[in-house]
């Protein structure tokens, strides 16, 4: 496929020579395969043009344009933000159970996993990779997950495959302390790409809950690019936020493919409230019975901010339930797109399958393009969708003015309240308390309790 | 405390209220009555200052100041309150949260001191015995899953907390059952004092037996077509309103001028 953009893949190309040369001598072989068959894809797909139908909407020829490199700042720390800035991006309920990851870089003097049950993994992929307690498991489902062939994007991260997170939860073992992936940008104005991979593998009948975090220290643009596997054995349990604050300037483009496994239960959240760009392209496989998830979100944007987000829930087998709440806040010239796909396949009988994408739009000047799209193929199912496009409620501003609201804060604590149902679910107090705060911070109002 | 002259309002270019004369004193409990579409319920939603609704005619004073020129909020602060016949659901926002904010815009406008959430909680508690609410309603999202009851009761804790000056209840009796009407009329009941008043704005006597008002009046056609004492509710309850509309219509009654 021709792109009618000139991507600037040379840069690229020189990092993935590079990365392959340099990760020879020591790397496994079908890494080293993978990686080469992943970049001739990405070569042939380049990025995608709004020409292509899932990309109608998200123009995305700006990164494609910038001359974003990959692993150029990972030595320079000398302009970048000391321990102690990066490390307060943690959270309190994760100080023993995380992993921080510096421009892409795992940084081993900042992360610990001492909290973590023992028989718990969470380690730098590359690691794994080389650890022969975890190869197999890491070979077997690296890349098996998340498809590199149909999307440009994930066959470029692929091409990459070096730093992440691996993260195992062994049979029956129940983690309660979250687990906390902290990918933070630092080090302004050097026009850095970062590539986070993440691979979880929930064993039969483990539960944890997984935090997926992406920050930045500074303003400037960069160029996040991750993906996310997750499998999840039979009877596993996962909870997993998704929270992503990159800088206003930067673009953020990633995939999450969930394999579910027989009567497991997912359930995900996903805030996105940065980036100049994002993109998250969320696809939820249940090729087994008795599965259960929620694939719900809340995006609030404004400025100039867009934000993309593709889902596919696919039911495949019989007796399964999906749930899916997206609700998006959207002020000043922002911009959403909300495609969600829920797939239920002829043998999927007993299917119950609830969607919901719900906006409010608190400027004349912002727009959404909502699409949600039930495909059903099965005849014995329970399958319901919807969307709304709409601006705070008359009727609710006149109730809280006849209790001596002021309109403007009584429209922010609607808008609050609507952002509620989404952030309202997450567990992890500290990360609930924050999203709460960077709201009320968004729109300008001070509330409590 | 209010002086309504002469009041002429409507929706949508159609005339509901057709020249409403009424005045209350602190202290008063006040009835209007009246059969549906003779525009009681908009007489209170002209009072707490609906958008929707356009005054063409008259004036509207509370406590000397020309209420019409205020907004909402506004009336609200300076002492008004409306209990809502269909209370608004207010998803994500708590019943504590909704009622700290909604107290302290209040203090803010008196000049006082804003309540903290834990200083507000014992406000809160104290008052929620006012209509016999217990502490899980403070914690749930705003009247979202409440039953008709529990809305109501809710409108009455609001009530209890804002310490109105003048109350208008929109037909807070309408969908409650016999329980729920003495827990909210003795909240009302409880609340008022010589120095505030009440506006009962109800279709049934039924409320009239729990909170008894010292003036009936009863509306028809955009008019008061008649006043009295609270026997005038029972009057009504025997015959009904069918006599006084028509009576309104043909102008036989003659009690209200212009």
């Amino acid at each position: 496929m021709v792109t009618e953009i000139t991507t600037r893949n040379n840069s690229y190309r020189e990092a993935y020579q590079v990365l392959q040369e340099r990760t020879a001598p020591s790397g496994a072989s079908w890494l080293q395969r993978l990686r080469a068959n992943a970049f001739e894809r990405f070569e042939e797909l380049g990025f995608p043009s709004v020409r292509d139908e899932e990309w109608k909407y998200t123009n995305v020829a700006a990164i494609a344009k910038a001359d974003f490199q990959k692993g150029v700042y990972a030595e320079s720390s000398s302009r970048g933000s000391g321990a102690k800035e990066l490390a307060s991006f943690g959270s309190p309920e994760t100080e023993a159970s995380q992993l921080i990851f510096v421009n892409g870089k795992l940084r081993s003097d900042l992360s610990s996993v001492s909290g973590l049950p023992a028989e718990v993994v969470a380690l730098d992929l590359s690691q794994a990779i080389q650890d022969e307690r975890y190869s197999e498991i890491v070979r077997t489902n690296l890349a098996r997950h998340a498809d590199y062939i149909a999307n440009g994007f994930t066959a470029l991260n692929t091409a990459f495959i070096s730093d992440g997170a691996f993260v195992y939860i062994p049979k029956g073992v129940v983690v309660e302390t979250p687990i906390q992936l902290l990918f933070i940008s630092d080090g302004a104005g050097v026009n850095a790409a970062s590539f986070p991979r993440v691979l979880l593998v929930a064993a039969e009948n483990s539960s944890a809950t997984l935090i997926e975090s992406y920050v930045s220290t500074h303003d400037s643009a960069y160029f996040t690019n991750a993906v996310v596997e997750v499998a999840l054995k039979s009877g596993a349990r996962l909870e997993h936020y998704k929270v992503q604050r990159e800088s206003q300037a930067a673009f953020h483009v990633a995939t999450t493919q969930a394999d579910l496994g027989p009567n497991s239960t997912y359930d995900s959240t996903t805030i996105t409230f940065g980036a100049r760009l994002s993109r998250h392209d969320f696809s939820v496989t249940m090729d087994h019975e008795g599965v259960e998830c929620w694939v719900d979100g809340l995006y609030l944007v404004t400025d100039d901010q867009h934000t993309d987000t593709h889902s596919v829930i696919d039911h495949r087998q019989p007796h399964c339930t999906s749930h899916q709440l997206y609700k998006g806040i959207l002020d000043g010239k922002s911009r959403a797109v909300f495609n969600g796909k829920v797939f239920v396949r002829h043998d999927a009988q007993k299917t119950d399958a609830m969607q919901t994408n719900k906006n409010l739009l608190l400027s004349n000047e912002a727009r959404v393009d909502t699409k949600p799209q039930l495909e059903i193929l099965a005849d014995d199912v329970k399958c319901a969708h919807g969307a709304a496009v709409g601006q705070i409620d008359e009727d609710e501003l006149f109730y809280l003015a006849t209790r001596g609201i002021h309109p403007d804060l009584a429209r922010n604590l609607l808008t609050y309240g609507f952002a509620e149902e989404v952030i309202g679910k997450i567990k992890v107090d500290s990360i609930r308390a924050q999203l709460d705060a960077a709201v009320l911070n968004r729109l300008n109002a001070r509330l409590e309790a | 405390m209010l002086e309504i002259k002469n009041l002429h309002a409507g929706i949508d270019g159609n005339e509901i209220l057709k020249g409403i004369n009424l005045t209350i004193k602190k202290g008063e409990i006040h009835a209007i009555m009246g059969p549906n579409g003779s525009g009681k319920s908009t007489l209170a939603k002209v009072l707490a200052g609906h958008p929707s609704y356009e005054v063409t005619k008259g004036e509207v004073l509370f406590e000397g100041k020309n209420l019409l020129e205020l907004a909402p909020d506004e009336r609200a602060r300076e002492g008004i309150f409306m209990a809502f016949q269909y209370p608004i659901e207010v998803p994500g926002v708590s019943n504590a949260q909704f009622l700290r904010l909604a107290y302290n815009e209040k203090r803010k406008h008196l000049g006082e001191e804003e309540l903290d959430p834990l200083e507000f909680k014992d406000l809160l508690k104290e008052r929620a015995k006012v209509v016999e609410m217990d502490a899980s309603f403070m914690s749930r999202s705003v009247n979202e899953g409440f039953s008709g009851g529990e809305k109501k009761r809710n409108e009455i804790l609001q009530m209890a907390v804002l310490e109105p000056k003048l109350a208008v209840l929109d037909e807070t009796d309408s969908g409650l059952d016999i329980d729920a009407l003495r827990i909210v009329a003795g909240g009302v009941n409880q609340l008022h004092n010589p120095e505030n008043a009440v506006i009962l704005v109800t279709h049934y006597q039924r409320l009239l037996d729990y909170i008894v008002p010292q003036f009936v009046h009863v509306l028809a056609n955009g008019r008061i077509a008649k006043e009295g004492g609270k026997e005038l509710a029972l009057e009504l309850e025997e015959k009904g309103y069918d006599w006084l509309k028509t009576a309104a219509d043909t102008g036989t009654l003659g009690v209200q001028a212009s």
